[in-house]
């Protein structure tokens, strides 16, 4: 996924034979020289990868997150049997408290729906934040006030607050449109305010780019050829816009994997039996003091993934930066 | 100058009322019935009626919008043909039928926990993010410069509830080097206020921090570079000169824009970290009522914390021109 993102240029970048060396291809060989952005990148794609096969990672090692496993607990108080939470032959990680579920495909399939998540609510962000960031500075005039202000309206927003105030009756509302009760629909609810509440913030960035670009020359002379409204903006003028959109695509990422880990620690995200980081975290404080591997397993496994995205998006950053010497 | 202040109270004016109307919009129109949230179990279709009566939702939103914003200039009676009918005096917020008062009583009492939490945390988060992010610059390359900015990513990387359970679970339980946080105001026991704010403050400013070492990091790295700084240089001003009053300035307006904005989106509540720290603040304020379904409430915090921000980006653009000469505001 991840990769494709990164080493996959838009076609109208490639499909000039006139350029000897495209933006795509430089990118690409300045990222190449990065060793630590490399690793990162391979770490990032088997994160994906194990994402994509939990279940059949979970299955040769005979573990599922959903089974109950009442000899893994005590009777008495429902806590592990064994040190660190449990942590044997039979289930790597150790096993919840009270249900005795494997932690370690707990975390599998909780990584699976914090990466669907980020990831789609990134594509969104990225789509909606381009469109109306390149309509608001090219149209201006009216378009771009109303567009304008609807950004200062969602960035005035204590985003956090709507975002659980609105969840109960929007999940609802959701359900009643035909997606699935439930996780579905609180997943569904998850993108989709992640987007609404993200998209300004690009759309800003993207105005700011369109303003000078559209000043520039072939712009005019695309104009004077008599090209389509629709050509101008997304064949012209957006190929000159992707390396910030990707730098912020790249930073995006990883700000949702951690605020949907915040909101479902706040109570938001999936609901048992599936979880995720941050509902596993929530779940962690009533027993951290005893069993502290209950926060540090999900905790670690979050912030790996975090920083590898981050340091991704440093190197990307690096390697658009027409700064830097040139390779 | 003035001829921009006004200009632009008057827009923010126009953005609050927006804003108001959208917050209606969106709490009023959704398929939920509040009133049925505020009526408990053994409800009955008498009471679940007065009670929309008496919280005014048998109105069109329209009508409820303006009876709002009436409220917030002459104050407001509900349900006053009943034989109780409950006062909120202007400026009315709206009042909390589950807890028996008025919003505006309710955010002033959470207040004082949470400006704490966001000045004290400000501070720390400014003094820490600038000198280091000033400090890397000046050692752009070097170990040092890679060790600041190693300190940032990890920073920005940490969710902020794993580092506040990371906080307690070390320094509170296992070290015991701090009691457990209850809060108390500073004037009634300095001590064991300082003892449940320095965790908070600490875990914020982290965070906080991060993202200005790398701001501070970069402006300074772009002023450097620029023409009067090598003027200045030549006129064999001391260093410290150069870089506090020429290249600090000027490259201080998008770490003020970023303070201003921080510190006004802190003040309206940290709803994790004081949820963590159990703080009685805005922030857990505004769990306690999304979880209670206390509307009222919610719409109360949404509207103070959206001003905070609004008033802030106001404030911002005018410090720009005081920090920044060249900065003219038409």
């Amino acid at each position: 996924m991840v990769k494709v993102a990164l080493i996959d240029g838009p076609d109208s970048l490639t499909g000039s034979e006139v350029a000897s060396r495209s933006l795509r291809k430089i990118v690409w060989t300045r990222l190449r020289r990065d060793k630590l952005a490399m690793v990162c990148l391979f770490i990032l794609i088997a994160l994906y990868l194990i994402a994509i096969f939990a279940p059949v990672i979970c299955g040769l090692l005979g573990v599922d997150p959903y089974s109950f496993d009442k000899e893994s607990i005590s009777d008495s108080g429902g806590g592990p049997v064994g040190t660190w939470g449990g942590i044997s032959t039979e289930h790597p990680l150790g096993v919840e408290w009270g249900t005795g579920r494997d932690i370690f495909a707990q975390l599998l399939y909780g990584l699976r729906i914090s990466l669907l998540i980020a990831t789609t609510a990134t594509i969104l962000t990225v789509f909606f934040g381009t469109v109306l960031g390149i309509i608001s500075g090219y149209a201006g005039g009216k378009t771009d006030a109303v567009i304008g202000r609807t950004m200062d309206l969602i960035l005035a927003f204590p985003f956090l607050l709507i975002i659980l105030a609105m969840s109960g009756v929007l999940t609802q509302r959701l359900t009643a449109l035909g997606v699935p009760d439930g996780n579905p629909s609180r997943i569904t609810y998850l993108i989709i305010v992640l987007s609404i509440f993200g998209w300004p913030y690009l759309a800003r960035i993207v105005r700011g780019q369109v303003l000078s670009v559209r000043e520039r020359e072939f712009v005019e002379a695309s104009i004077a050829m008599g090209a389509s409204r629709y050509r101008i903006l997304f064949k012209e003028i957006l190929p000159n816009l992707w390396a910030p959109i990707l730098v912020y695509a790249t930073l995006t990422l990883p700000t949702y994997v951690g605020t949907e880990a915040a909101l479902s620690f706040l109570g938001v995200g999936v609901l048992p039996p599936d979880t995720s980081f941050g509902g596993m975290l929530g779940n962690s404080v009533s027993y951290f003091s005893v069993v502290p591997s209950y926060l540090f397993i999900p905790g670690v496994v979050l912030v790996v993934l975090v920083v590898t995205f981050n340091l991704v998006g440093d190197a990307v950053r690096d390697a658009l930066d027409p700064r830097a010497g040139r390779v | 100058m003035s001829a921009y202040v006004v200009r632009r109270v008057i827009s923010m004016i126009i953005l609050l009322l927006l804003l108001t109307l959208v917050v209606f919009i969106l709490f009023s129109l959704l398929p939920a019935d509040p009133a049925r949230l505020t009526c408990g179990k053994g409800c009955t279709p008498e009471v679940l009626e007065a009670n929309r009566h008496k919280l005014g939702f048998d109105l069109p939103v329209i009508q409820q919008y303006w009876e709002f914003m009436k409220g917030l200039f002459v104050g407001r009676i509900y349900a006053a043909d009943s034989p109780s009918p409950v006062v909120c005096n202007a400026p009315c917020l709206g009042y909390s039928f589950k807890r028996g008062e008025e919003v505006l009583v309710l955010i002033k009492d959470r207040l004082p926990p949470t400006i704490w939490l966001a000045l004290g945390a400000f501070f720390l988060w400014l003094a820490a993010g600038i000198s280091l992010g000033i400090y890397a610059a000046l050692r752009r390359g070097r170990w040092q410069d890679k060790t600041v900015m190693g300190i940032s990513l990890a920073g920005y990387s940490l969710p902020s509830f794993f580092l506040g359970l990371m906080a307690i679970f070390f320094i509170v339980i296992r070290l015991q080097l701090l009691p457990y946080p209850s809060y108390v105001s500073p004037f009634e026991n300095p001590i064991q206020f300082f003892q449940t704010m320095l965790l908070p403050w600490i875990v914020l400013a982290i965070l906080y921090a991060a993202f200005y070492m790398r701001l501070t990091r970069n402006q300074m790295l772009e002023v450097l570079g620029d023409d009067y700084i090598r003027t200045a240089r030549a006129k064999g001003l001391p260093e410290r000169v150069v870089i506090r009053k020429h290249a600090l300035r000027a490259g201080l307006t998008p770490i003020v824009t970023a303070a201003g904005l921080d510190l006004a989106g802190l003040l309206g509540g940290a709803i994790i970290t004081e949820s963590i720290f159990s703080l009685p603040g805005l922030g857990s304020l505004a769990v306690n009522s999304v979880n209670d379904a206390d509307l009222p409430v919610i719409v109360g915090i949404t509207l103070v914390t959206a001003t905070f921000i609004i008033v802030a980006n106001l404030i911002v653009d005018l410090l720009y021109a005081v920090i920044d000469p060249r900065v003219r505001l038409v």
